[in-house]
């Protein structure tokens, strides 16, 4: 049957068909959606894991116990889990891991470029790069395969054009592939030094025969067309290269991109009279290409940064000038991403922008947004956790210089979860008498509404325990004197515990509380509430414009209040002065 | 010959369920079809843009500069950024409605002037109109973009193929009836 899939719902498609038991993630765009449409098959257990190294270790456990498991990333989370990856590496695996790693080219949605293809031969494992959602289906299940036969797990490698592109994908059935027999074998699977330095030579081993497997293998083949022009290219690169040169030019289409095919590519490059390298972001391929002692061309003429597309394949390779299209004066007024009306995290950054002398170190997630202005509240966002510790050091060093800033720590629920806590310890241990403000929405806001450790649901949509923000606060050592829980929505209360953890001596924690404005019962349960202007009382102070709310306009010199957006969370009649701004519904 | 077509908006705007409409209406006709979307953070206000290619066999899903054989803008604005990937002698379709930057709202730019009259010169081939206010007479604000559905499918040249009975699997059954009578009046702009 014919199905029009995007990459990352051929990719679940694939696990399923595979017999695939077990599959965990932490969300991340560009793969998110790949365990929201496994959760969909009741034969695999699924969790939202709180990150990537713990799902890659659940992954881990569910293989080593005998069953096919996956676990899922964006590039960045991989840098999290590559712990247990480059481990499992060694103990190998029993039955087949695949690890899915989305890089995002581009930036659309992340804090690098970073071009994971990279970690593979670091790692030592086997790499599968699928070109569009057809070879995301069949390569995941082959992925499962060949990591059972070579004893490892395998990195599946995407990129977000793969993951969100739908093209037409073949489907199958699911061939259970059943649960292994465990035995217990702790010379594979403990990996103490002097076990791990015997498995060495046995991963060195494994990588030899990929290797030969990788000569013959159906995922790197070639195409011969006109041979004056010879391609190598892999992943989305081989779709740009494609539509360039078409016939025109012959390729060699790497599926299998670690361990690599060296005959193969020194029979390919020994045919053509000029070699291309097509690749995105890193000169992989070409390094290796030259460290055969053959000559091509690559990133002299194709960018390192950014998204590839065929018009810089074709810019970069035939010399062609800009397209021919249109042009207008006017320019387009910049549009980036806000924080939502009624976003429960906007009152937190109001009452910070009210203090003097502070620095703030934020952390990934739709908060990310108080550095847009008119807000402009962010000084540092790095990685998951260091929202936290960042801070940390950020104060230490400060004290030494003699600097008075207080340290202000942002992060939400969900990422709290997934890297805070071990920060929060060190601030605790570490004495440190930075602030710590924790936007608890109830959600994993930015990635699409995941629930988290702290919603009470998992990812198969049963009931789970709730984990209590504040009770871990407690637990891991802040003095219950220095803990204020508010209503962000009550912006005189949100004001008042900033204050108290600006002044503390001590470490202070500010959890605000109020769920995410975009999620269906939130947005139910605030319909037909709103604000409205009265042009009479307004002085046209623009106290409400400075909020940063984009339901809040200023047309024709008069304040209006988009009623469709705004849900009534009422901090532009709080920051008014003159009373010119009123609610409607209760 | 493969086509593509540009489908350009704000998170929100339902540029979305158009393009899969219109993706779902090209694999029934039998073509080779590869959508892409860009929409990380769509829902908090950024701009939203989805390609679609069809043909025999598409490769690449990425719509480039000087590609698109009709870029349709769902706002006014976002036809200004995207201008650049509309071919030469393609089609522009732009809805003439505003949707306010932050930027706007807090007035530190300024909302273009005369985005259309530029539009209209530039491009011969631009079809402009109000498919907000057309959705809003017809009883459903927020089928404009089912309106805008219609004149694109018209652009196309793919009025023959059964485009209700995609509606049919793709929106829900309460609001179909309002649904088709936008895409009907699309087509007869």
């Amino acid at each position: 049957m014919k199905k029009f899939l995007t990459g990352n719902e051929a990719i679940a498609r694939g696990a399923y068909e595979a017999g695939c038991l077990l599959a965990a993630a932490y969300p991340g765009t560009p793969s998110t959606e790949i365990l929201e449409n496994i959760s969909q098959y009741s034969e695999i257990y699924s969790e939202w894991s709180p990150n990537e190294k713990v799902a890659l270790e659940v992954a881990s456990g569910a293989s080593i116990a005998g069953s096919r498991a996956l676990a899922a990333m964006k590039h960045v989370g991989l840098n999290v889990a590559s712990d247990p990856m480059f481990t499992m590496a060694y103990t190998g695996v029993n039955g087949g891991l695949v690890v899915v790693n989305a890089d995002d080219p581009g930036l659309h949605s992340s804090q690098n470029e970073q071009d994971n293809r990279l970690v593979a031969p670091h790692a030592k494992v086997l790499m599968l790069e699928p070109s569009d959602g057809q070879e995301c289906l069949d390569f995941v299940k082959a992925a499962f395969a060949l990591s059972e036969e070579f004893d490892s797990p395998v990195l599946f490698r995407v990129t977000t054009r793969v993951c969100h592109s739908k093209s037409i994908v073949e489907i199958g059935e699911r061939v259970e592939a059943g649960i292994k027999p465990y035995v217990k074998d702790p010379a594979k699977y403990v990996m103490s030094p002097g076990n791990a330095l015997k498995r060495h030579p046995v991963v060195e081993e494994k990588l030899l025969r990929a290797k030969d497997y990788s000569e013959t293998c159906p995922f790197n083949r070639i195409e011969w067309g006109n041979r004056k022009i010879g391609i190598i290219t892999s992943g989305i690169s081989y779709q740009h290269a494609k539509e360039v040169f078409g016939e025109q030019a012959s390729y060699l289409k790497l599926g299998m991109t670690y361990p690599l095919p060296e005959q193969k590519i020194r029979d390919f490059a020994a045919q053509v009279d000029t070699l291309y390298i097509i690749e995105e972001n890193d000169p992989y391929l070409e390094q290796q290409v030259r460290s055969l002692g053959i000559s091509c061309i690559g990133k002299e003429r194709i960018p390192i940064c950014g998204e590839l597309n065929a018009e810089i394949v074709r810019r970069a390779l035939l010399g062609e000038t800009e397209p021919k299209t249109y042009q207008v004066s006017q320019k387009p007024t910049a549009r980036p991403p806000v924080l939502c009306a009624g976003c429960p995290h906007r009152p937190l950054y109001v009452a910070l922008k009210k203090l003097k002398d502070i620095v703030v170190t934020g952390d990934i997630g739709c908060y990310t947004l108080g550095m847009v202005p008119p807000l402009s509240m962010l000084d540092t966002v790095i990685c998951m956790g260091a929202g936290i510790s960042s801070g940390i050091g950020f104060e230490k060093v400060n004290r030494m210089a003699g600097r008075k800033e207080k340290i202000f720590g942002i992060m939400g629920d969900s990422t709290f979860f997934h890297s805070g806590i071990t920060s929060l310890i060190d601030a605790v241990y570490s004495n440190s008498n930075m602030a710590i403000i924790l936007l608890d929405n109830s959600t994993t806001a930015m990635t699409g509404h995941q629930e988290n450790p702290g919603t009470g649901v998992n990812l198969m949509g049963q009931p789970a325990p709730v984990i209590d923000l504040v009770n871990v606060v407690k637990a891991v050592g802040v003095k219950p004197e220095n803990i204020r829980i508010v209503d962000p929505y009550d912006l005189a209360e949100t004001e008042k515990a900033v204050q108290e953890a600006y002044a503390s001596q001590e470490l202070f924690v500010v959890v605000t509380k109020q769920p995410c404005a975009l999620m269906k019962d939130v947005q139910k349960k605030r319909e037909g509430l709103y604000c409205y202007s009265d042009a009479e009382k307004c002085k046209k102070c623009k106290a409400c414009l400075r909020t940063g709310c984009p339901a809040i306009a200023m047309k024709n010199g008069t304040i209006h209040i988009d009623k469709a957006q705004c849900n009534g969370c009422t901090l532009c009649q709080q920051v008014c002065k003159f009373d010119a701004i009123a609610k409607v519904g209760e | 010959m493969n086509k593509s077509v540009m489908l350009v908006g704000v998170g929100g705007q339902g540029t979305i369920l158009t393009s899969k409409i219109l993706a779902e209406g090209l694999l029934g006709a039998g073509y080779d079809v590869k959508m892409s979307e860009i929409h990380g953070m769509a829902q908090r206000g950024g701009s939203v843009t989805t390609h679609i290619k069809y043909g025999e066999k598409v490769n690449s899903p990425i719509i480039n500069k000087g590609e698109a054989d009709v870029l349709i803008a769902f706002e006014k604005v976002e036809a200004l950024r995207y201008l650049c990937h509309l071919k030469a002698g393609g089609i522009l379709i732009v809805s003439d409605h505003e949707i306010y930057s932050q930027s706007v709202l807090s007035g530190t730019e300024d909302y273009p002037q005369e985005i259309i009259e530029s539009l209209t010169q530039a491009v011969e081939r631009t079809i402009v109109l109000q498919a907000v206010k057309l959705a809003e007479q017809l009883g459903n604000i927020r089928t404009h973009n089912i309106v805008l559905l219609g004149v694109l499918v018209k652009a196309l040249g793919l009025e023959q193929l059964d485009w209700v009975q995609v509606m049919k699997d793709l929106i829900p059954e309460k609001v179909l009836e309002a649904n088709v009578k936008a895409f009907k009046t699309g087509l007869a702009v």
